[in-house]
């Protein structure tokens, strides 16, 4: 193979997207507007847990400018069935999941009718005249407390709340383990609820034709191809293709916008009764209430130790809050993409996990950015500090002793999971050439002696992204293969488009996608158009999350392009009678090998394609390609985060003082996009471990429902992040890409948790749940009495 | 996000407004800077048929000097006050205490009239205004009152304004001799408005005894309060530290203080002398410096 000098890929090239977008030129959902349009509001459930005994409509359908009211019977009625789930696990039990609630309401938000009418504020009058009889039942909200005796149900169907119990490992051996064990530490974790609030709140726009009966759905989805897929199949039986998904420019998603939710199912069947365009663009307050959550783990978990420092075991039992409906890939979180990711960094000869996945009156939880990595991360990072304390070793040694090796890859866990590719040495190494550990803990034995408690806390990271392989994600219970698609299309002038079934919701796939297929094709980005998010011109596509785009999607991009490459080349060659051998391609020029004044250039030979005047005999006109990229595993990047802090002895209020990021996310298209992925992803993390929580008060109401008091982290908020990189190409994709769009959020929230309690550690605190609120750290420095 | 219908009027007079407001009676709705009202309405918390716009009423929006006061419009924006030169030459704790407030583009709309005329008790205004002695000039069909801060506040939400009177204007006292005054708040982390905010007045004498002192507490009860307790160990004594600190200590004596999201009533307690403390020390070193 040959290899072009990279011009393009590992440029800091601007967003091309950016001034489309940041000059309100972009096009969402709620920015595409038809004739006659009507506007859709949901009537949703203001308890947590309830017998629905009648829906009352008339008097909303009595108000001037309303359309139509549909309830979840009339849904029903119309052939709409449950919303599927994509991941299933042995003897999951999958409750029915109604777009409208029929029977009962089991969240606050559970929507149970919806209003059509003229304008959005009328459809919001209707939905006030929409009159529910509920009969309030008690409701379970946390996970603990559905599975014990006597909770409420929450589906009739699923005793004492439980969906699946699963695990993963040798138990036998990790019990083993544990019984030569020096020393063993265990811990209990609360790894808290998060809200994602991506930007742009969910939208869709339905529009049936009359004539045809074919719909087109505007939605703000990750992946459209998949919703289409699934929408058609099993929510609404209509023929696929008679179902086109646009997903225009979306506002964010952090994994909120994978799922099929109700709404959109109610706007499609709303426009096919209607034959009129209806949309529904989700209000903040509803985007609080309906989102899908994340996280929400509580863990009891123990880990090993030997004479010598060495981990012996790990050991985890948790209990997932999966919320009142199982998500579309609710089930795979906190299994597969947790369970798997326990090992870390580290030689642990044996692990097992059990997970017990529980339904509460809760909204449903599915992927937040991280997805189940963080969680597992959190864990195995706080239980290595908490190791190194309980064994009196350094927090920095008991890491490099029990580090993978980096001449041991690829490396099999006791997990299920094979690593890639690491440095994890090397990735410390860089780190502390960047913080210098013993200036600070000078620095911190003197600020002690003044009574002030600074802190410093690592996290050495790997997770696991680029989903994934087909085959083994089929084998753990994916409903679909995790491969992607891209077509590439080469015009008569030589200009080009590229279809990729990836989904750029903020990563700027229209710029580094450009920047892989130029370099390749060696003509300039402009000449390259990306398209995505449209299921009638992208020919087929599994979408973005999982830090997915880069390993898969951009690698299938380039395999296209070598398919037109090759094509090319044939072409080429006949046009200048040379064997295809002796041909070369460079600058944008084929000629023959000795003879560099006969030349063609890509645009004589892409005419030509389509002219077919004078082809190689038997190819076929025309220069176009589609390629699947089925990668052969998963990809694994990793780093080490250090995180300094000091907490206020008077307030407990905890104070960035400086933020060390060393990623490894194999070779990147574009460091500048990739630095502000990772900076976005770490200030996501931190928060999680300082300010955001999601919180239920013990009737089911959503405390947290707003930006009054759900603490999203503001600007002033964050400090400079310190990031530089180390590059480990993967071997698992041919641009040895690693991922990067989450590793922020995996890595960060640990580093911030064990830099507090280090900052803690001269009162003996060990451990505090997040947040690490003002209030929580200094309650507990409050009940040490010193 | 959708508010319920309602008809918008923004008449030119004070004479037409109090006319609407007489007409439409409670189903009208006086909107100044649309920072608190517009939000309950638009989660229709709040219903109003008839929305009067103050935006066009003359003489509204300024800061003006009136011997020994200042006169604020009641439209001025949180912004103009952060940036207003005689403001900031006469009573800088008030500039200080306006760029804290929400984020820019709510100081950008925000009014000081609309603040202290919404009466929430975690809002900074009405605990400066009250630290500072000021009154609002109310206007009704009867004719003008001037109502202390003190008196006008009631609790939470709720004012001395009468279905049919205007808050038009906020004269402050500007204070003479070697007074020193601050203002500290802790901020909600999510909607930053004070958890606690503490703003404090202090004057000394010519032997640098604090003579008086206003200290007022928002965020912690029904309504900003002055914390008298403080107020009572300082004066007659010399702000040092020690003193301030011991004084902070009285900072929610008083209040009823009780757990929350916001933390436990021990830990809003804490806060409370915490920041108190802050307050008094820079407000001592303020009036240590200023001119007799």
């Amino acid at each position: 193979m040959s290899t072009p000098t990279p011009k393009l890929f590992g440029s800091s090239i601007k967003r091309r997207e950016d001034p489309r977008l940041i000059t309100g030129k972009g096009t969402y959902v709620d920015d595409v507007k038809l004739p006659g349009m009507t506007y859709a509001s949901f009537v949703r459930s203001p308890h947590a847990h309830a017998k629905i005994r009648s829906i009352e409509t008339s008097a909303a359908l009595k108000l001037k400018g309303v359309v139509a009211v549909y309830t979840g019977k009339d849904l029903s009625e119309g052939g709409v069935k449950s919303i599927p789930v994509g991941w299933l696990l042995p003897n999951i039990k999958v409750p029915a999941h109604l777009p409208l609630a029929v029977d009962k309401a089991r969240y606050m938000g559970d929507p149970v009718a919806v209003v059509i009418a003229e304008s959005p504020y009328l459809a919001k009058d209707g939905a006030e005249l929409v009159e529910v009889d509920y009969e309030a039942l008690p409701a379970v909200v946390t996970g603990s407390k559905a599975m014990a005796k006597g909770a409420p149900t929450v589906h009739d169907e699923i005793a004492e709340n439980v969906s699946f119990r699963w695990s993963l490992g040798d138990k036998a051996a990790t019990d083993a383990a544990f019984a030569k064990a020096t020393k063993v530490v265990k811990q209990h974790f609360i790894n808290h609820r998060l809200i994602p609030n991506a930007i742009e709140t969910r939208a869709a726009l339905g529009s049936c034709s009359p004539g045809t009966g074919e719909v087109s759905l505007w939605l703000t989805t990750q992946n459209p191809h998949v919703h289409r897929l699934l929408m058609a199949a099993f929510v609404l039986g209509m023929p696929e293709h008679k179902l086109r998904v646009i997903s225009p420019d979306v506002g964010g998603g952090f994994g909120s916008k994978i799922f099929i939710y109700p709404e959109e199912c109610a706007v499609v069947f709303a426009t096919r009764k209607l034959l009129r365009p209806v949309k529904w663009v989700s209000e903040r307050r509803e985007a609080f209430m309906t989102d899908a959550h994340g996280r929400d783990h509580e863990t009891d978990a123990e880990i090993a130790v030997g004479a010598n420092g060495e981990i012996l075991g790990l050991r985890a039992k948790t209990i997932a809050n999966l919320g009142a409906y199982l998500s579309l890939f609710a089930p795979a979180v906190p299994t597969y993409l947790y369970g798997t990711l326990l090992s870390g960094c580290y030689k642990i000869p044996a692990i097992h996990v059990e997970v017990a996945g529980v339904l509460t009156n809760t909204t449903p939880v599915d992927a937040y950015r991280g997805a189940g990595r963080p969680e597992a991360c959190y864990l195995i990072e706080r239980m290595m500090d908490l190791a190194a304390h309980a064994t009196g070793q350094d927090v920095v040694d008991i890491r490099r002793k029990n580090f993978i090796p980096k001449d041991a890859f690829p490396y099999q866990t006791p997990v299920a999971v094979m690593y890639d590719s690491g440095n994890y040495q090397g990735s410390l190494d860089k780190a502390l050439q960047m913080f210098d550990l013993a200036a600070f803990r000078k620095e911190q034995a003197e600020a002690r002696k003044q009574g002030r408690l600074i802190g410093v806390g690592f996290s050495t990271y790997v997770e696991a992204c680029g989903l994934a392989p087909s085959q083994v994600a089929g084998a753990l219970g994916a409903q679909a293969g995790l491969y992607e698609s891209a077509s590439v299309r080469v015009h008569p002038t030589a200009k080009v488009t590229v279809f990729t079934g990836s989904h750029s919701h903020g990563q700027g796939h229209e710029t580094t996608f450009a920047q892989v297929a130029a370099d390749e094709l060696q003509m300039p980005m402009e000449d390259i158009e990306i398209v995505h998010g449209d299921t009638a011109q992208v020919p087929f596509g599994m979408g973005t999350y999982g830090s997915r785009s880069g390993p898969v999607g951009a690698s299938a991009i380039y395999m296209s392009v070598q398919k037109i490459k090759d094509k090319a080349k044939k072409i080429a060659a006949h046009l200048l009678e040379a064997n295809e051998a002796d041909v070369i391609y460079e600058n944008g020029k084929y000629s023959v090998k000795g003879s560099p004044d006969r030349t063609k250039s890509f645009g004589d030979v892409a005419l030509m394609a389509y002219l077919a005047h004078n082809l190689p005999k038997g190819l076929e006109p025309g220069l176009e390609a589609i390629s699947f990229f089925d990668p052969g595993n998963f990809v694994f990047p990793f780093g080490t985060h250090i995180c300094k802090v000091e907490v206020a002895r008077d307030t407990g209020k905890v104070k960035l003082l400086r933020y060390v990021a060393v990623d490894d996310l194999g070779r990147v298209i574009n460091p500048m996009i990739v630095d502000g992925m990772v900076q976005g992803g770490i200030t996501q993390g931190v928060s999680q471990a300082l300010w955001e929580a999601a919180s239920y008060d013990e009737n089911g109401q959503l405390v947290t429902g707003s930006f009054m008091n759900y603490a999203m982290p503001h600007a002033d908020d964050m400090i400079n992040i310190e990031l530089a990189r180390t590059e480990t190409p993967s071997p698992v994709n041919p641009l040895g890409i690693k991922g990067a769009g989450e590793t922020g959020t995996i890595a960060s929230t640990p580093a911030v948790a064990n830099a507090v309690m280090d900052a803690l550690s001269p009162l003996g605190i060990q451990h505090i749940d997040m947040p690490l609120s003002p209030s929580r750290i200094w309650e507990a420095m409050r009940a040490t009495g010193k | 996000m959708y508010p319920s219908s309602f008809d918008y009027h923004a008449p030119a007079t004070v004479a037409e407004v109090l006319a609407l407001l007489d007409k439409h009676q409670d189903d009208a709705k006086v909107i100044a800077g649309s920072q608190s009202l517009v939000p309950l309405m638009k989660l229709r918390l709040s219903q109003p048929k008839h929305l009067i716009d103050l935006r066009k009423l003359p003489g509204m929006i300024g800061v003006w000097d009136a011997k020994g006061a200042l006169q604020i419009g009641a439209m001025t924006t949180h912004d103009a006050l952060e940036k207003n030169e005689l403001l900031k030459a006469k009573l800088p704790m008030l500039a200080e205490a306006a760029g804290h407030i929400g984020d820019r583009q709510i100081r950008n709309q925000g009014t000081v009239g609309g603040s202290l005329a919404h009466a929430d008790p975690a809002a900074d205004w009405p605990a400066v205004m009250l630290a500072c002695g000021a009154s609002v000039k109310l206007v009704g069909k009867g004719g003008e009152r001037t109502v202390t801060i003190e008196d006008f506040i009631i609790g939470p939400l709720t004012t001395a304004l009468e279905q049919n009177e205007l808050l038009v204007q906020v004269v402050v006292p500007v204070p003479a001799g070697r007074v020193g005054a601050a203002y500290e708040k802790y901020p909600h982390p999510a909607s930053r408005f004070a958890l606690v905010g503490v703003a404090a007045v202090l004057t000394l004498d010519a032997g640098g005894v604090v003579q008086a002192a206003r200290v007022v507490i928002a965020g912690m009860g029904a309504k900003a309060s002055r914390a008298t307790a403080i107020e009572k160990a300082l004066v007659g004594k010399k702000p040092a530290a020690e003193s301030l600190k011991a004084a902070a200590q009285h900072a929610s004596a008083g209040l009823e203080v009780t757990d929350d999201s916001g933390g436990s009533a021990a830990y809003k307690r804490q806060l409370a002398a915490v920041v108190a403390e802050r307050a008094l020390v820079k407000a001592a070193a303020r009036a240590g410096q200023a001119r007799a």
